[in-house]
């Protein structure tokens, strides 16, 4: 025979491995190291991700604030004594910052705090500069304050916030223009008097954005309301367009080039990068058509074009997996095409078009790049009106105020924008758990 | 009247209708609705769609229509004088903004029409009202730019009357059609239906308008771009540098070559990570393993970008600067497109290994039975039957997964820099197509620049090259699944 | 009907190949095959018949350990191949698969060149010192699976573009390339046409001369005509088992005899 040499090789007892067998195993082994390699580190960069996101951003909850009594002295802040907040209005912030100033070297002096030499200015240094401005709202919100003396809690400035936080030190400070060690060294001392406290912060979700000087007072109320604009313009807008669109696709439209072209269309639509939506949105909603910059109608329209596909795509998965038998079946009974679709086909595609839905409202609400060209980046400090006005009015949104403040210099910005990441991402952990509810509740196997 | 009002009103109207018609109807067969052809409500909402419907595409048209009537309007009754210094748009832009802060000033102070009038008799004081509203402007105001402001609001204000009416009108007519012709023997429901498969055409119709749009917008604006611009320059020069005054250079390929190179790294990080995540995942994990890590891992692919851009900005960045490039001496910027690459690839993970674990699924179970029938291990049968026979597939994974590096735009921006120059140490900052589609229409330069309308032609250079990246994607993929099927 | 003679001489001379003791299976909860005991002689044709899910696959899988690709298995008692227990832990399935080939119910050639699909085999087990070498074997083993003239001119064509018979024969050549000593093989035929059946019948009958050949079968004619013994199982059990002759002509089993008479199956 040909190939006797082969066969001539005795055979080999199984229980004993041969060198070649040995190192295939060791091969084998060594792949399977690769694999768990690869999810392993796919799996770290995760936890690598939310550690350094929750690190850096939890503290944005947190905020210190110096307690100081204040007596709100009528003859500086409403000589004329009537109350009316038209006239008092004419007091500005400087007028309630010597106030304030007053107040905290007389609490100071109280409890016996040695100021380390330091002058006024810097002592009022320490606090936030929005708390002069924080104080004349809350007077004139309730001008019957006037006359006693109020328990007013001021927002520490950002460094000193940082120092409590351990993000300045007193070697940082020697170097820092904003803040000295005998600074910190007075707020130590103030901390250890009781007069500073870190605290929970609940105005971080709830007030507006501040300018670049003031991180401590930045909140997200404008950009999460904005966010929330947008995504009830996207729901209201995409939903049906969506449905209506998948309906026809799937059930009604004729096989043929027309509808093919649509179909690889909407495909095509859903991998275009979210700029170039943006560049759409600058060019016909802004320049053509004059809508306004920043408005949240302008961020829902282009959202609702970037989710439409998605939608269309889940919708239409959902309208294929209810069998071709119940469509026969209404049919049959002598419903039209439209009834068998609308009393029967949609009713039972409900959840998967709903989870659908949620997770295209989930990409969107994370969607900043098209925001960007839209104006959505201005600094915006006042809330937007109720809708319908509320939509043409400038807002921002969760993802877009993340961008605008780490392009800020104050390293406390880093924590407020880590901070906005917890929000977003807790919203998008609450979406998808109710998409994924929605699914095991409502999942139906044919 | 407002927008919000009209459409109010218009469905009010229409809502009224489908009641009316649903009456007319029952009693035109005195209650007994077995002698219609169709079932009462198919008579009322025949009233309705032909009494919304129509109205509201005539106030969306107009809508959509009127602003374009405007502008040019107004434009041609500025004097010649004021468009000879400078450009029309940038007139415009200044006519529209005062056009705004008067009305912000009218909301708030509840001035009349006389009063506005009144306004122009000083100017200055005007100019520092406009800036109490947040509306700013530079230089002093021009009696001109003031007196087409006045025109623009008292055209505006009678388009949108005129708007009112129109779709009033429309709305009626509809009605009162639809109503007359409601009659027991009318098909109603086969009426209905009709209308209603037109309007899912017109849904349907919507993706490929925002194609159109997408692609007109572009290539509108390109067009402006390349009458200001030599194209040849923008294709070939390698220099990038835009001047506030004019004079810059805008070319392309140190955009092109960020990009590439940022993707280049991100698919390097993201195919073989991914890939053999998948491998492992569909070849070797226990079905719980398999049932926790994959969730685990296409939780990456639901992080929004903003997300992996301050990883990138924050945390990568400086890390990669103080561990690697300075002790090796290779640059001291966080900002880099080892930073971005990095990141990015970090994203692209879960979006190669779902779409690589689809088509090695897709591979038949006759196969790895075959190879190991013959011996084989799991690691040759992988390497030997189930890549090959899948490798049409992941080439369009890895395809699909270069397009969305290449038009990834919130990492670069926050991770790799804004500085275009054509380097290969990866340490250094360079940038990216998308990154200076940003820069560009964010500034403040005005819009009928050149270093503006650049961004448009970088947005079709970028959608050419992911259109075409996805398109070819999806042909591999294609032909792939159909070798199975 | 000479080679007959000497085939049948050859089975009365021939050792156990594989000896298996009180083999049980269970797929998670369910036992697929109950204490079967069989000896596979070595140079014979040995067939499995019985009903669908009677166990007859899942016995056969259990001699090249294909079994331990899936997971819910379950595999107790004792096979020897040459008197060592293939389920002993020291031993690798990959080696076992080397000496004991198989063959698939439906033909499932590689993507990849007729060439390379028969190559397979003695390059992943290192079988050849070079190109020359590895070129003979692959000539060889398409000779002896009766497909070298029909593809000589087109090694470097896809598999994939063969006729279902030409793919199951090169699914032969392909296991027969390992030199395995016994050779397993599922329903061979169940996807073919009668003539390309036919043709891979032959070669079933000319590969004996040098493997133990197992072969699961639906038809019993298949059995009678390829075969020198049979085992017939039956709801998990292997219910009898002789030469081919005895069982198709004197089954001592009245469930043999049912079944071979078309009563149940």
């Amino acid at each position: 025979m040909t190939d006797a040499s082969q066969h001539a090789a005795a055979p080999k007892s199984l229980l004993v491995a041969d060198s070649r067998t040995r190192s295939r195993k060791a091969a084998e082994m060594r792949f399977r190291l690769y694999g768990m390699m690869a999810v392993g580190v796919g799996l770290l960069a995760l936890v690598f991700l939310l550690t350094s996101v929750l690190g850096n951003g939890l503290g944005a909850f947190r905020q210190t604030f110096v307690q100081i009594p204040i007596t709100l002295d009528e003859k500086v802040l409403d000589k004329s004594g009537t109350r009316d907040p038209a006239v008092m209005k004419k007091v500005t912030t400087i007028g309630y910052g010597k106030l304030v100033q007053k107040a905290i070297e007389d609490e100071l002096a109280a409890k016996g705090i040695d100021t380390q030499g330091l002058k006024s200015k810097e002592i009022m240094g320490l606090l936030s500069k929005e708390a002069p401005a924080d104080l004349r709202d809350r007077v004139l919100a309730d001008p019957g304050l006037i006359g006693q003396t109020i328990a007013f809690d001021a927002y520490a400035t950002s460094r000193v916030d940082g120092y409590f936080k351990g993000r300045v030190t007193l070697e940082t400070a020697e170097r820092d223009s904003n803040i000295s060690p005998e600074q910190l060294k007075v707020a130590q001392a103030m901390a250890d008097a009781g007069m500073i406290e870190t605290r929970l912060n609940l105005a971080f979700l709830t007030a507006s954005d501040a300018s670049e000087l003031r991180p401590e007072a930045a909140g997200l109320g404008v950009a999460i309301l904005g966010s929330a604009y947008m995504m009830l313009i996207v729901l209201v807008l995409s939903l049906p367009i969506g449905v209506a669109t998948s309906i026809y696709l799937e059930e009604l439209a004729p096989k043929n080039k027309w509808t093919d072209m649509i179909e690889v269309n909407i495909a095509n639509l859903a991998a275009v990068p979210s700029i170039v939506y943006g560049i759409l949105a600058l060019a016909l909603f802004i320049n053509f058509m004059g809508l306004p910059q920043s408005a949240p109608v302008v961020g829902g329209l282009v959202l609702t074009l970037m989710t439409l596909p998605t939608i269309i795509i889940a919708t239409r998965a959902a309208l294929k997996a209810v069998p071709p038998s119940i469509r026969d079946a209404a049919l049959g009974v002598g419903a039209s095409k439209m009834q068998s679709i609308f009393h029967h086909v949609l009713p039972l595609a409900m959840p998967g078009i709903l989870t659908g839905t949620i997770l295209g409202l989930a990409r969107a609400l994370g969607e900043s790049a098209p925001l960007l060209l839209i104006g959505m980046v201005a600094f915006v400090k006042d809330f937007p009106a109720a809708p319908p006005e509320g939509l043409m009015q400038p807002a921002t949104a969760l993802p877009v105020q993340v961008y605008q403040w780490t392009q800020r210099a104050d390293p406390a910005f880093v924590e407020r924008a880590s901070g906005a990441i917890i929000v977003l991402l807790l919203f998008l952990l609450t979406m998808n758990a109710v998409a994924i509810v929605l699914r095991r509740r409502f999942e139906r196997r044919w | 009247m407002s927008v919000g009002l009209l459409t109010l009103i218009i469905l009010g109207l229409a809502a009224a209708g489908f009641l009316l018609g649903r009456q007319r109807a029952l009693s035109a067969v005195k209650g007994d609705a077995r002698a219609l052809h169709s079932l009462p409500s198919f008579y009322g909402w025949s009233v309705f769609l032909f009494t919304a419907v129509p109205a509201l595409l005539v106030m969306v048209a107009w809508l959509f229509l009127q602003p374009t009537l405007l502008e040019t309007r107004i434009t041609n009754t500025l004097p010649a004088a004021e468009t000879a210094t400078s450009s029309t748009d940038l007139v415009m832009a200044d006519v529209r903004r005062l056009a705004d802060g008067l009305d912000v000033l009218v909301a708030r102070e509840g001035l009349d029409t006389a009063a506005v009038a009144a306004l122009a008799a000083d100017l200055p004081a005007l100019s520092d009202r406009m800036a109490g509203v947040g509306v700013a402007f530079g230089a002093d105001l021009d009696p001109a730019i003031f007196n087409a402001a006045i025109a623009y609001r008292d055209l505006g204000a009678s388009l949108t009357g005129m708007m009112t009416i129109a779709a009033l009108i429309v709305a009626a007519g509809g009605f009162l059609f639809a109503l007359m012709r409601v009659h027991p023997e009318q098909r109603a429901r086969n009426l209905v239906e009709q209308f209603i498969v037109v309007l899912l055409i017109a849904s349907s119709l919507i993706a490929v308008a925002t194609t159109f749009g997408i692609i007109a917008s572009l290539v509108v604006e390109s067009w402006h771009f390349f009458r200001i611009y030599p194209a040849s320059e923008f294709f070939f020069s390698t220099t990038w540098n835009p001047q506030f005054r004019g004079g810059s250079d805008l070319g392309l390929w140190p955009l092109v070559w960020g990009t590439i190179y940022v993707s280049f790294i991100a698919l390097v990080v993201a195919a073989p990570i991914g890939l053999m995540a998948a491998i492992y995942l569909s070849e070797y994990a226990s079905p719980k393993v398999r049932a926790t890590a994959k969730p685990l891992l296409e939780i990456l692919a639901g992080i929004p970008s903003i997300v992996y851009g301050l990883f990138a900005l924050v945390t990568v960045g400086p890390i990669l600067r103080d561990w690697l490039a300075m002790p090796l001496g290779l640059g001291n910027s966080s900002s880099s497109v080892m930073t971005a690459g990095l990141v990015m690839g970090i994203m692209l993970i879960p979006y190669v290994s779902s779409l690589s674990d689809d088509i090695i699924n897709a591979v038949p179970q006759a196969m790895r039975d075959g190879s190991f029938g013959l011996g084989a291990t799991q690691s040759e049968t992988v390497k030997r039957v189930v890549l090959p026979a899948a490798l049409p597939g992941i080439v369009g994974a890895v395809l699909l997964a270069a397009s969305r590096a290449i038009g990834e735009t919130m990492i670069v921006v926050m991770g790799a820099g804004a500085a275009a120059k054509l380097s290969v140490n990866p340490f250094e900052a360079m940038t990216t197509v998308t990154v200076k589609i940003v820069s560009q229409l964010t500034g403040d330069t005005e819009f009928a620049s050149p270093e503006t309308l650049v961004a448009f032609a970088l947005g079709l250079t970028l959608f050419c090259f992911t259109l075409g990246l996805n398109v070819l994607a999806l042909v591999i993929v294609r032909k792939y699944r159909e070798q199975y099927e | 009907m000479n080679d007959m003679r000497i085939a049948e001489r050859t089975v009365s001379t021939n050792t156990a190949k594989i000896t298996a003791r009180g083999v049980q299976v269970y797929y998670g909860e369910n036992h697929a095959l109950k204490d079967v005991d069989i000896d596979i002689l070595s140079g014979t044709v040995t067939a499995f018949i019985g009903p669908s899910g009677c166990g007859k696959s899942t016995f056969l899988r259990c001699l090249n350990r294909m079994n331990d690709t899936v997971a819910s298995a379950r595999v107790l008692g004792e096979i020897k191949l040459d008197g060592e227990d293939i389920y002993d832990k020291r031993v690798d399935p990959v080696t076992l698969r080397a000496r004991v080939g198989m063959v698939f119910q439906k033909p499932n050639p590689f993507p990849k060149s007729i060439y390379d699909n028969v190559a397979y085999g003695p390059k992943i087990h290192g079988l050849t010192r070079n190109k020359t070498e590895l070129d003979e074997v692959v000539e060889t083993s398409l000779r002896k699976a009766a497909l070298w003239n029909e593809v000589k001119d087109r090694l470097t064509a896809p598999g994939t573009g063969l006729s279902g018979g030409q793919q199951q024969r090169l699914c032969i050549a392909r296991a027969i390339a390992t030199s395995p000593e016994v050779l397993l093989m599922d329903e061979p035929c169940s996807a073919l046409d009668p003539i390309a059946t036919a043709q891979v019948e032959e070669l079933i009958d000319e590969l004996r001369s040098q493997f133990s050949v197992v072969i699961v079968t639906h038809s019993m004619q298949q059995a009678a005509r390829v075969s020198q013994r049979t085992a017939f199982f039956h709801l998990g059990n292997l219910v009898e088992y002789g030469e081919t002759g005895q069982i198709f002509t004197n089954p001592r089993d009245p469930r043999t005899e049912s079944y071979i008479t078309g009563r149940i199956g």
